[in-house]
C-alpha cells in the first residue's frame, strides 16, 4: 500500500464535503501519510482463515409493532434548523448554474 | 440545617445520598455549594462548557419538598451531577465539543438523561470534550481545552477530560463520559478519579452523538468506586431504542463494591497481561512502580497473579485507528447544514455543505473523517477496513484465552502521568499512543476500570490501575477496584483525590 499524496488528500476531502485550502492540505497530507502508513499494519496478520468481527458482542435485528407511536412534532423538528419554510427544511438551489 | 463547617463538595456522593436521607443537609444546598465551586474553580479549569444553575435548582427544590412530604425517592435523588456534552438534554445546549452544533438545543432528551432526570439528580451542566469525542486531552475541544486541576498546565486526558477535572476539582460528585477507545478511563487515570467502561450494550446510547458506533459505550465517572457503581446502576439496562442494547439485567455492581471493601480476594484470579503492562519498556518509571505495589496489594489480600500474553493487542492500535475513522465518517455525515447546526450559507447547497463543514469542524475531525473516507474507498477497503476486522477477531481470541486463565486482567490505565498541554497536539501519533492499554477492551466490547494507583514518585502526578473484565461480568471489575480502593486509601487516609493540590480560588 501507498502512502497517501496531497492530491489523494484533496481528491478525499471534496468527497467527504470539506473545502480545503492549501494551507489545509499542506498541514494535513503529512500527517495523514504517517497516519496511514502506520495503520497498514493491520493487513500484516489479517489472513484468509480469519474471520471478520463488524460487533464486539453477537446481536439480532431487534423489531417491534408497526405501530404509531409519540415522535418529535413537525415544530420540534424544525426548531433548529438553519432555514425552514412552510414546514419544510430550505435549502440553497440544488443545481449549480451551469445546470 | 447541617452544620456550615462541612465542605460538601468533598464528600462522596453515597455520603451525599446518606445525608440527605438523613435530613443533615438538603439538596438546594448541595447543589448551591457545588456552583459555588464552579464559579470559584472553573474559570481556570473549563471542565463546564454550559452551567445549569436554574434547572438544577430547581430540581433540587422539587426533591426537597418531596422529601419533606415523605415521598419515597431514588437512592441518588438530590445528588448533583455533570453530563458530557456528548449526550442530548432537552432545553440545554449540546455541541459534543464542536464548533458545528454551537447554540444547538436539542428537541429530546438520551435514555440517559432520561434516566438521570427520573433518579431525580440535579443536572448541573454539560462537561467539555474532545470534539466530537476524537482525542485524548481535552485539547481537541472547539471551545478551548479543559486543564488538570493536579496541575492546569497539564491535560486531564480525553476525550472525556471535563467530567474527570469535574471531579477532580470538587466542582461535581458524579459525572457521565463515554468511551470508545478509552475516554472515561485515560481521564480517570491521570486525574485520580474512577470511571467505567461497561461491557458493549450495558448503557443505551440513544442519544448519544455517535463517534464509532461498534466501540461507543457511556459510561460513569466519581472519585469512589462505590459511588461509580451507584452511578451505574442509574445509567445502564436495556433500552429498546438502541438495538445494541443488551436486554439483560444492570449487573449488579453496587453489591460487588461492597463485597470488594471487604478486601478478601481468596480464590481469584488477577492475569497481568504482559503486551500492556510495560515490562517491554516504553513506561513511565512511577506509573510501573505503583502498578507492581498495587499487584503486591491485591495478592495481600488472597488473590492469585499469573502472567498472560495477548500478542494480538500489538495491531490493536493499528485496527482502531481504521475501523475508528471509517465509522466516524460515516457518523459525521449528517452535519450537512439542513437540518440543524451550522450553516456558511454558499450559492449552492453542495458548496454550502463544504463551506460549513470546513469552518464548523476542527482538524482532529477532519484527518479522521479523511481517513476513514480513505480506508472505505473502493480498492482499499478490503486492505484497511477489512483487515481491521479481522484483528478485531484476533483481539477477542486472546482476550478469551486469557479470561480462560484468570478472572480479570490488570494494566496500568497510561503509559506515562499527565503531559503538557501542547506537548503532543502537532502530532497525532504520539496522541494515539495515549490510548495504547484502552482501546483493546472497546475492540472486544468488554467492560474496563480505571481507579486510582497513587502517584508517581518522579513527578507527584496521578497513575491509573486498569481491570478488565469479560463481557457481562462487570460486577468483578467493582469487586476487585474496591478491594485495591480499600487498601490504598487505609494507607492514604483517605482517596487519592483529597492530595491534589489546592486550585487557587476566584473572588
Amino acid at each position: 500500500m501507498s502512502s497517501l499524496e496531497r492530491s489523494d488528500v484533496a481528491r478525499l476531502a471534496a468527497l467527504a464535503r470539506i473545502d480545503m485550502t492549501d494551507a489545509d492540505l499542506d498541514r494535513l497530507s503529512g500527517q495523514l501519510a504517517v497516519i496511514v502508513d502506520a495503520v497498514a499494519k493491520v493487513a500484516e496478520v489479517a489472513g484468509e482463515d480469519v474471520p471478520a468481527t463488524s460487533h464486539p458482542i453477537p446481536m439480532a435485528n431487534i423489531h417491534r409493532e408497526d405501530e404509531v407511536r409519540p415522535s418529535l412534532s413537525q415544530d420540534d423538528a424544525l426548531a433548529a434548523a438553519p432555514e425552514a419554510e412552510d414546514g419544510r427544511f430550505r435549502v440553497p438551489q440544488i443545481l449549480g448554474e451551469e445546470a | 440545617m447541617s452544620e456550615t463547617t462541612i465542605d460538601w463538595t468533598r464528600a462522596t456522593a453515597a455520603r451525599m445520598a446518606d445525608a440527605l436521607a438523613a435530613g443533615e443537609v438538603t439538596s438546594v444546598e448541595l447543589v448551591q455549594a457545588h456552583l459555588d465551586r464552579i464559579a470559584a474553580v472553573d474559570g481556570p479549569v473549563h471542565a463546564f462548557l454550559h452551567i445549569d444553575a436554574e434547572g438544577a435548582l430547581e430540581t433540587a427544590r422539587a426533591v426537597d419538598a418531596d422529601r419533606a412530604a415523605g415521598v419515597e425517592l431514588p437512592r441518588l435523588a438530590g445528588v448533583p451531577i455533570g453530563i458530557k456534552d456528548v449526550l442530548v438534554t432537552k432545553g440545554l445546549p449540546t455541541t459534543a465539543g464542536s464548533r458545528i452544533l454551537e447554540g444547538w438545543i436539542p428537541p429530546y432528551d438520551a435514555t440517559v438523561t432520561r434516566r438521570v432526570r427520573e433518579a431525580r439528580m440535579p443536572i448541573l451542566g454539560k462537561t467539555n470534550m474532545d470534539e466530537f469525542a476524537m482525542g485524548s486531552s481535552t485539547e481537541h475541544s472547539g471551545y478551548g481545552p479543559t486543564r488538570n486541576p493536579w496541575d492546569l498546565d497539564r491535560i486531564p486526558g480525553g476525550s472525556g477530560g471535563g467530567s474527570a477535572a469535574a471531579l477532580a476539582a470538587f466542582e461535581a460528585p458524579l459525572t457521565i463520559g463515554s468511551d470508545t477507545g478509552g475516554s472515561i478511563r485515560q481521564p480517570a487515570s491521570v486525574t485520580a478519579t474512577v470511571g467505567v467502561k461497561p461491557t458493549y450494550g450495558g448503557v443505551s446510547r440513544f442519544g448519544a452523538i455517535a463517534l464509532a458506533s461498534s466501540l461507543d459505550q457511556l459510561g460513569p465517572c466519581g472519585r469512589t468506586v462505590l459511588d461509580t457503581a451507584l452511578l451505574h446502576e442509574v445509567m445502564g439496562g436495556h433500552d429498546e431504542m438502541d438495538a445494541t442494547s443488551l436486554d439483560e439485567p444492570v449487573p449488579a455492581v453496587v453489591e460487588a463494591a461492597l463485597e470488594g471493601a471487604r478486601q478478601d480476594l481468596t480464590g481469584v484470579k488477577i492475569g497481568v497481561v504482559r503486551e500492556l503492562s510495560g515490562a517491554d519498556g516504553g513506561y513511565q518509571a512511577g506509573v510501573t512502580q505503583r502498578f507492581e505495589e498495587s499487584l503486591e496489594r491485591l495478592r495481600g489480600m488472597g488473590a492469585e497473579i499469573v502472567e498472560v500474553s495477548c500478542p494480538s493487542f500489538e495491531y490493536a492500535l493499528a485496527a482502531y485507528y481504521v475501523i475508528l475513522p471509517s465509522e466516524a465518517s460515516s457518523n459525521l455525515a449528517k452535519f450537512d447544514s439542513v437540518r440543524f447546526g451550522l450553516r456558511v450559507e454558499k450559492a449552492t447547497v453542495e458548496k454550502t455543505m463544504l463551506a460549513t463543514r470546513a469552518e464548523g469542524f476542527g482538524d482532529e475531525v477532519k484527518r479522521r473523517i479523511i481517513l476513514g473516507t480513505y480506508a472505505l474507498s473502493a480498492g482499499y477497503y478490503d486492505a484497511y477496513y477489512g483487515s481491521a476486522q479481522k484483528v478485531r477477531t484476533l483481539v477477542q481470541r486472546d482476550f478469551d484465552a486469557a479470561f480462560a486463565q484468570c478472572d480479570v486482567l490488570v494494566s496500568p490505565t497510561t503509559p506515562t502521568t499527565p503531559f503538557k498541554i501542547g506537548e503532543r497536539i502537532d502530532d497525532p501519533l504520539a496522541m494515539y499512543l495515549n490510548d495504547i492499554a484502552t482501546i483493546p477492551a472497546n475492540l472486544a466490547g468488554i467492560p474496563g476500570m480505571s481507579l486510582p494507583s497513587g502517584v508517581a514518585p518522579e513527578d507527584g502526578l496521578p497513575v491509573g490501575f486498569q481491570i478488565l473484565a469479560p463481557a457481562h461480568e462487570d460486577a468483578r471489575l467493582y469487586r476487585i477496584g474496591a478491594a485495591l480502593e480499600a487498601s490504598l486509601t487505609a494507607e492514604w487516609g483517605g482517596p487519592l483525590s483529597a492530595q491534589a493540590p489546592e486550585l487557587e480560588v476566584a473572588e
